[in-house]
């Protein structure tokens, strides 16, 4: 924090004029949440099993898929925001809570590519029997 | 970093008296953390599974879904173990989701009046319970046992 020019003293105390997105961006992700895991949750119940080749062979339709990599998407968006702030609200040891929030980071990024490369994976190759 | 430790501080939790809603925020937190770390660890590796092929699948089936006749202690302790999860994910997503709706109906600034709150906090807990039991009768019926 400087203590001469007048972007020193604001420099890294926080936002100016985009405060909200946080807040905005936690209830739009919760919106698609809510849209994407209701179809997903309805979606299983109407499989007429949860054998390999029926699993394979639904998430291999593109219009299983492409919806699944965005519930993953908006999911791990909102686990995203969401954590940050029980961290932030929890962890009050400064060092600690930095520590923390890159491993929340990595974490979301890391769990998402990796569902996002198993869906795609599927869908483009199909069944391993 | 410096911090200083002297500064007034709000009342602290201790301070109020419990009230539902108060239990209805605080459990929309831990169930949004069961979420995040059981629910999409244990969804992602699903979907790893699937992706892994036959012989992953069944790896994923038989230590999070039901073991072979002839199935280890490890893999019954491991099935046990993730019905728990499930069970706890089940009831974790339908209280969050209730909990959630709620809370978008506040952001609007409706529903702060104090009776009203408090129905709506004690309707969340109604809600996620009754959907948890009638998702667990459905498994129960459909693909555990007879």
């Amino acid at each position: 924090m400087g203590s001469g020019t007048g972007i020193g003293k604001v420099r890294g105390l926080g936002s100016s004029k985009h405060g909200g997105k946080h807040w905005i961006d936690q209830r739009i992700t919760a919106v698609g949440n809510i849209l994407l895991t209701i179809w997903f949750a309805i979606s299983l119940i109407l499989l007429p099993n949860f054998e390999y080749e029926t699993l394979a062979a639904w998430l291999s339709q593109p219009s299983v898929a492409v919806p699944l990599m965005l519930m993953l998407v908006c999911i791990f968006s909102h686990v995203r925001l969401g954590l940050q702030v029980l961290i932030e609200d929890y962890v009050h040891d400064e060092g600690l809570k930095f520590g923390t929030l890159i491993l929340l980071n990595f974490y979301v990024v890391t769990a998402a590519a990796f569902g996002i490369f198993s869906i795609a994976k599927i869908a483009f190759t199909g069944a391993q029997v | 970093m410096v911090q200083n430790q002297a500064r007034p501080i709000s009342p602290h939790l201790m301070q109020y008296k419990w009230g539902v809603h108060m239990i209805t925020s605080i459990v929309h937190r831990i169930t949004g953390f069961i979420l995040a770390t059981a629910g999409m660890m244990t969804l992602v590796w699903w979907l790893a599974a699937i992706a892994g092929g036959v012989e992953s699948y069944a790896t994923f089936h038989t230590f999070a879904v039901m073991a072979s006749e002839d199935a280890t202690g490890w893999q019954i302790a491991s099935n046990w173990f993730f019905r728990l999860v499930a069970f706890a994910v089940t009831y974790a997503f339908f209280q969050h989701f209730y909990s959630g709706l709620r809370h978008l109906v506040m952001d609007m600034g409706a529903g702060f009046e104090l009776k009203s709150n408090r129905m709506w906090s004690q309707i969340v807990f109604v809600a996620a319970f009754l959907t948890t039991a009638a998702i667990a009768l459905l498994v129960a019926t459909r693909y555990m046992g007879t």
